[in-house]
């Protein structure tokens, strides 16, 4: 059974049409790589998901309910959490205030506030600290750990490697193993495919708005996916 | 000498009136950058609700504050629910103009019901009764208690902000209205319960101010004026800022009545004035502009 589907999911920003007719499925515990270039729909796909920006009702399912133009927060109470693309932390807010708010659904499942800081150390250090007086590794670290605090069972991470050295992109990379052994599914939206091959079981390639290319990571060319990425002419 | 001593520590009083316009002002503003036109007039309205209830029932108008506080944070909460959510967005134009229209139906609607004339709350031998603080120096019970209730407001809302879950949501909220809604946190609920924190300390404010000096219909632009410049004089986003902006305009305006009693108003603008000119910031600002 699929944890998410999308069955011919488009979106709009006004009269732009962004999305044209998605469908992806996400099983539980599966990592899910999402690749393609600026403008493709990668961030698109995850604000309809979290409903962040509204879709038609039946073309997102989770946990075989419709969900598609849900309220965002409504959500995060049935188990969708994202990590958004420039991780948004609120900067008025120390990290452990950050992280609490994270758990305002009051989800029950294995994270808590030291579960996340013993999947980050170095939060536990800072967390008195405002939280964007952090480095950038140490932000995502927290935007992370902010999400799992709603113990989602879906957990989406839009350029989570954005901006950050390749050393500090490992270290947040590391923590993945150990979110999906919580029973997490995870989507990861990246433009660096060698960093996405790496983790993921399935990969989908986005080009303006379509499915262009899907499959096992590990039966992926990378030629295949650069000219899916690129739009190669044959 | 001593009557410059009093006029000064007069105009600091009064600065506890100012500060209690500007708070809830600043709640607002500072949650969901919405500039509330009709907070003078939401403050007026308060006090002309505690008359009415007072002219029926003979109740002490500070006992009419167990009532009215609730129902003014209840009503400020529906109506952000239902008129102030919709008018937020990316323009900055809708709230403030129908902020503004509230403003003018308040006005007139207290007008038909009310009248034009002036009134004051009878809060019996409260406001006329003082204490010597120093040989001649005489300072109005009343004034000081309001000072006290101001900064006791300000100082609760700094612990409920700084220290509660609350107060985190609502300043996360402040910091970004829609990534709260990633921690599932309805932004349209926070929203109202800014406003209904906005409205209760108008409330405190119009009936502690409708028992001290008079008002009619047409007084609540004055008091908006004076809540935004002690709020501009403290600096923004910071609440003890205008405690402090308040007793500055209170003391140019005492200042300004003992020169030439035309002049109260007009020295109060000057020194808000004078201030933009020196610090456009504020004292003590905090929040990035």
């Amino acid at each position: 059974m699929n944890l998410l589907e999308t069955k011919n999911l488009t979106a709009f920003y006004g009269d732009f049409q962004a999305l044209f007719g998605i469908d992806i499925t996400v099983a539980a515990r599966e990592v899910i790589g999402l690749v393609g270039a600026n403008g493709a729909g990668k961030t698109t796909l995850l604000r309809s998901v979290t409903g962040l920006l509204s879709a038609p009702k039946t073309a997102i399912t989770f946990n075989n309910e419709p969900i598609g133009g849900a309220r965002a927060e409504t959500l995060v109470k049935k188990g969708i959490a994202m990590v958004p693309e420039g991780r948004k932390l609120f900067p008025s807010l120390s990290v452990e205030e950050n992280l609490k708010l994270g758990a305002t659904t009051k989800r029950e499942g294995a994270w808590t506030l030291q579960k996340v800081f013993d999947l980050f150390p170095i939060l536990e250090e800072r967390r008195q600290n405002p939280a964007t007086k952090l480095s950038g590794g140490q932000q995502q670290m927290v935007a992370i750990g902010r999400a799992l605090m709603s113990n989602p069972t879906l957990l989406l991470c839009d350029e989570i490697s954005l901006g950050l050295a390749p050393i500090v992109i490992a270290d947040v990379y590391r923590a993945l193993p150990a979110i999906r052994a919580a029973g997490t599914a995870i989507i990861v939206v990246e433009q660096d495919i060698s960093q996405t091959l790496r983790v993921a079981d399935r990969l989908y390639c986005l080009r303006e708005g379509r499915v262009v290319l899907e499959g096992p990571a590990a039966t992926m060319n990378r030629h295949a996916i650069a000219d899916a990425y690129f739009g190669a002419v044959h | 000498m001593i009557s410059w001593v009093d006029i000064i520590v007069q105009g600091i009083l009064v600065g506890g009136f100012y500060a209690l316009f500007a708070t809830g002002l600043s709640l607002i503003f500072g949650v969901m950058r919405l500039v509330n036109l009709a907070h003078g007039d939401f403050i007026v309205l308060a006090a002309f609700v505690t008359l009415a209830i007072v002219q029926q029932t003979n109740i002490h108008p500070l006992l009419c504050l167990i009532a009215i506080i609730p129902l003014m944070a209840a009503f400020g909460y529906l109506l952000q629910r239902v008129v102030l959510n919709r008018t937020l967005g990316k323009n900055i134009l809708p709230p403030l103009l129908v902020t503004f229209g509230l403003s003018i139906v308040i006005q007139n609607a207290l007008l038909l019901t009310f009248s034009a004339d002036s009134q004051k709350l009878p809060m019996g031998n409260l406001t006329i009764q003082s204490i010597e603080i120093l040989p001649g120096l005489n300072i109005g019970l009343y004034p000081l208690g309001v000072l006290i209730l101001a900064a006791a407001v300000i100082g609760g809302l700094q612990l409920f902000l700084y220290k509660t879950p609350l107060g985190a949501a609502l300043r996360a909220t402040s910091d970004d209205s829609t990534t709260i809604r990633l921690m599932g946190i309805d932004n349209r609920h926070i929203f109202g319960l800014a406003t209904a924190l906005s409205f209760a300390v108008a409330a405190l404010a119009g009936v502690l101010m409708g028992g001290y000096t008079n008002f009619d219909p047409a007084s609540g632009p004055s008091n908006l004026l004076f809540g935004f410049e002690a709020i501009i004089i403290g600096g923004l986003g910071n609440l003890w800022g205008t405690l402090l902006g308040g007793m500055i305009l209170g003391v140019a305006q005492a200042i300004g009545a003992e020169i030439n009693p035309g002049y109260q108003v007009l020295a109060g603008h000057i020194a808000f004035l004078a201030i933009l000119l020196a610090a456009p910031r504020g004292l003590f600002p905090r929040m990035a502009a």
